[in-house]
């Protein structure tokens, strides 16, 4: 940053600010001329995509706020007067509802774009992990925002996700009453949510600050998941990517417009223009579409730890042992791995089966010792939270050197497979939790957590290394491999 | 320089300074905690919410296998004046059979009256069961629609997700007919 090192800039204005704070030097640097891989695809654009909506969320919000009471006898009435009696009320509240749902989509494709093609990898894991954290405050921040508007989807869905923490042993009823500030969901809850629902966005501001900051220090990845070597691969980011990016937000922006327009309640839940009711619970409590995936997972879990799943579990993590202290695929035994996980495997059926028994009474296997001493309620809630924290972990899961699932064919079919389960589950979550769903939800989370905790590690060690393009240069233009 | 009682004092020093140190961090983490703790401690319920801690409710309008819920702490209570069947069915369940060992003796305090508070100890869902056209799940008492919990005719958890029983409530007989809840 030191000035002699700053190139003048010709407009006498912007050269007296710069010389006494360079900002228009470091926006030069980061957005002006960064050097980027010429390599890009579409799925290059989230990012942008997402940071456009973050604003939008912000700008959104901040103006509901000068209309929303955030007051248990008030929120409803002060929404229905937004949108029917506030100029232009009903279209920032669409907009602001429908775009917590796009933010999403671009959140969730901005997660398989840094998956599918090894993002998170060395040297990038703290960027990754920055983005994880983002991810999770967005959830706690929609969460919150959905309970607002205190209609009945509102009001049940805060009983239900305060009462995940009713799990915790020992400590968890306290907890609860602690996040609530009161016996029930009530006006107290509303009112620190609000304050919360403020807060948070602000917060995601600032990590997503770290964020780039992490992404300038490393430079971008790219869908070959080689370094630029030479000028040759890479290209200034103003204009190429400036405009690019510019374009995927209109594009997207377009898709998001039909709904704020045409559709505004598609993605809603109908049930949250009733007024909030604690005395009546709707039949079915929905959460909204992006939280299903972890929902489905949190109710998958029709059964606990009994003393077979927990040998079972211990069983499989001897087996993979191995993937994480030895070095190389020679030096691990494959038929030992895979005997030792069939033996995990028929124990941790038995388990399962087992409790499915105790519950309906039949007396097939009548192994002794088949109750659960860790009850379902707490193993569906560390297996939701489980679920978001094994991406955390997944930067040292993975220790393959290739990075890109182009030149990993095996990686590339279980991360396909893994979108065709969140998918699944994403159904499962909406169906009632009874018959078929039960078990299809319960096999799709055995891949979920299975992919991340045995798959990622499994393939770091078997999956045949694959010649790489020698430069991103070579790769576009069609070149041999090295 | 270094002569023998130059190095005894600087050792003397060290454990001053030590002492020092220590008793400052210490009471510095005192005085931390102090201002954290108020800062935690305004979430859990204020003194008016807690002011609302009783509900006295008039039963006499309640006959035999009929069930009315009432409001005690934001929260609905379910109240049922059970019938000799229902009684008698749950008395008659071996409780090392249960998931959450409760005998009905435990859960009543006159054998007709059920009290409990009609949040499913699952994920807080109100259990149906109280209107008589109700679903009441495979044991006659409550059902919760939300995941699937049924519950007996003494409230007791027999099927499902939830870990526990419908709790009961601190409640009291003020007389025949008067009941007070908190
Ligand atoms: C990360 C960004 C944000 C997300 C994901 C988000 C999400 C949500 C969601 C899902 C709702 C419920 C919409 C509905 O069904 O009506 C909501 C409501 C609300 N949000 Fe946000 N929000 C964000 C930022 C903000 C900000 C910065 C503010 C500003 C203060 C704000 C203020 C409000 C208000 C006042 C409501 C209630 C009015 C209504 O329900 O339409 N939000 N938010
Ligand atoms: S809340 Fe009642 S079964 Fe889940």
């Amino acid at each position: 940053m030191a000035s002699g090192q700053r190139e003048k800039f010709e407009n006498p204005v912007i050269e007296w600010v710069d010389s006494r704070l360079p900002v228009f030097t470091m926006m030069q640097k980061e957005y002006g001329v960064f050097p980027t891989p010429k390599n890009f695809n579409y799925f290059w654009n989230f990012g942008a995509i997402a940071m456009f909506m973050l604003v939008t969320m912000i700008l959104s919000g901040i103006i509901l706020a000068m209309h929303y009471t955030a007051h248990n006898m008030h929120a409803f009435d002060s929404v229905e007067r937004i949108m029917r009696d506030v100029n232009y009320g009903w279209l920032i509240r669409y907009i602001h509802s429908n775009g917590a749902s796009f933010f999403f989509i671009a959140v969730y494709i901005h997660i398989f774009r840094g998956i599918y093609y090894g993002s998170y990898k060395r040297p990038r894991e703290l960027l990754w992990i920055f983005g994880v954290l983002i991810f999770l405050l967005m959830m706690a921040t929609a969460f919150m925002g959905y309970v607002l508007p205190w209609g009945q989807m509102s009001f049940w869905g805060a009983q239900v996700i305060t009462n995940f923490f009713s799990a915790i042993p020992w400590v968890g009823e306290d907890i609860v009453l602690w996040l609530r500030g009161g016996f029930a969901i009530d006006n107290p809850t509303l009112n620190r949510f609000f304050s919360l629902h403020y807060l948070l966005p602000f917060v995601i501001v600032g990590v997503v600050f770290l964020h780039i900051w992490a992404l300038h220090v490393t430079g971008s990845n790219n869908p070959e998941g080689i370094e630029p070597k030479t000028e040759k691969d890479t290209l200034p980011f103003h204009p190429y990517y400036t405009m690019k990016d510019t374009f995927g937000i209109l594009v997207f922006v377009a898709i998001y417009a039909i709904f704020v327009f045409f559709f505004p309640n598609a993605l809603g839940h109908p049930d949250n223009y009733i007024p909030a009711d604690p005395m009546v619970t709707p039949a079915h409590i929905v959460p909204e579409w992006y939280f299903l995936p972890f929902y489905a997972i949190l109710r998958a879990f029709t059964f606990g730890v009994n003393i077979y799943i927990l040998a079972g579990l211990g069983l499989t993590v001897v087996a993979l042992l191995p993937l994480f202290t030895k070095k190389t695929a020679k030096e691990i035994s494959l038929p030992v791995m895979s005997f030792l996980m069939a033996l995990a495997g028929v124990l941790l059926l038995l388990g399962y089966f087992s409790q499915l028994e105790l519950e309906s009474g039949a007396k097939a296997l009548s192994l002794p010792l088949s109750t659960a001493f860790v009850d379902a309620k707490l193993c569906g809630v560390l297996a939701m939270f489980g679920a978001i924290a094994v991406l955390f972990v997944l930067p040292f899961l993975d220790t393959h050197p290739v990075r890109s699932a182009r030149y990993r064919p095996w990686f590339k079919l279980g991360v396909l497979l893994l979108v065709v389960d969140v998918v699944i589950l994403t159904v499962c979550g909406a169906k009632p939790a009874e018959g078929f769903w039960v078990p299809l939800s319960q096999v799709s989370m055995l891949y979920y957590m299975g992919f991340f905790m045995m798959g990622i590690p499994f393939l770091s060690k078997f999956e045949p290394i694959k010649d790489l393009p020698k430069s991103i240069h070579q790769s576009v233009l069609g070149g041999e491999r090295a | 320089m270094s002569s023998s009682s130059d190095k005894s004092k600087d050792i003397q020093d060290t454990t001053k300074r030590d002492f020092l140190y220590l008793t400052a961090a210490s009471m510095g983490a005192v005085a931390a905690g102090s201002v954290v703790w108020p800062l935690v401690d305004q979430m859990n319920p204020a003194a008016d919410t807690l002011a609302l801690s009783t509900t006295e409710v008039d039963l006499s309008p309640i006959k035999e296998g009929q069930s009315i819920t009432v409001v005690w702490r934001g929260a609905p209570v379910f109240i049922r004046k059970r019938t000799h069947a229902e009684i008698e069915e749950s008395r008659g369940v071996d409780v090392s059979t249960l998931r959450d060992k409760e005998s009905d003796e435990d859960r009543t305090q006159k054998a007709e009256w059920l009290v409990m508070t009609g949040i499913c100890t699952h994920l807080g869902c109100i259990p149906l069961g109280q209107k008589s056209g109700d679903q009441k799940g495979d044991y006659g008492g409550w059902f919760c629609p939300c995941h699937g919990s049924h519950y007996d005719t003494a409230g007791r958890i027999r099927k499902g997700p939830a870990p526990k029983n419908l709790i009961v409530p601190p409640y009291e007989f003020l007389d025949d007919t008067t009941l007070r809840i908190g």
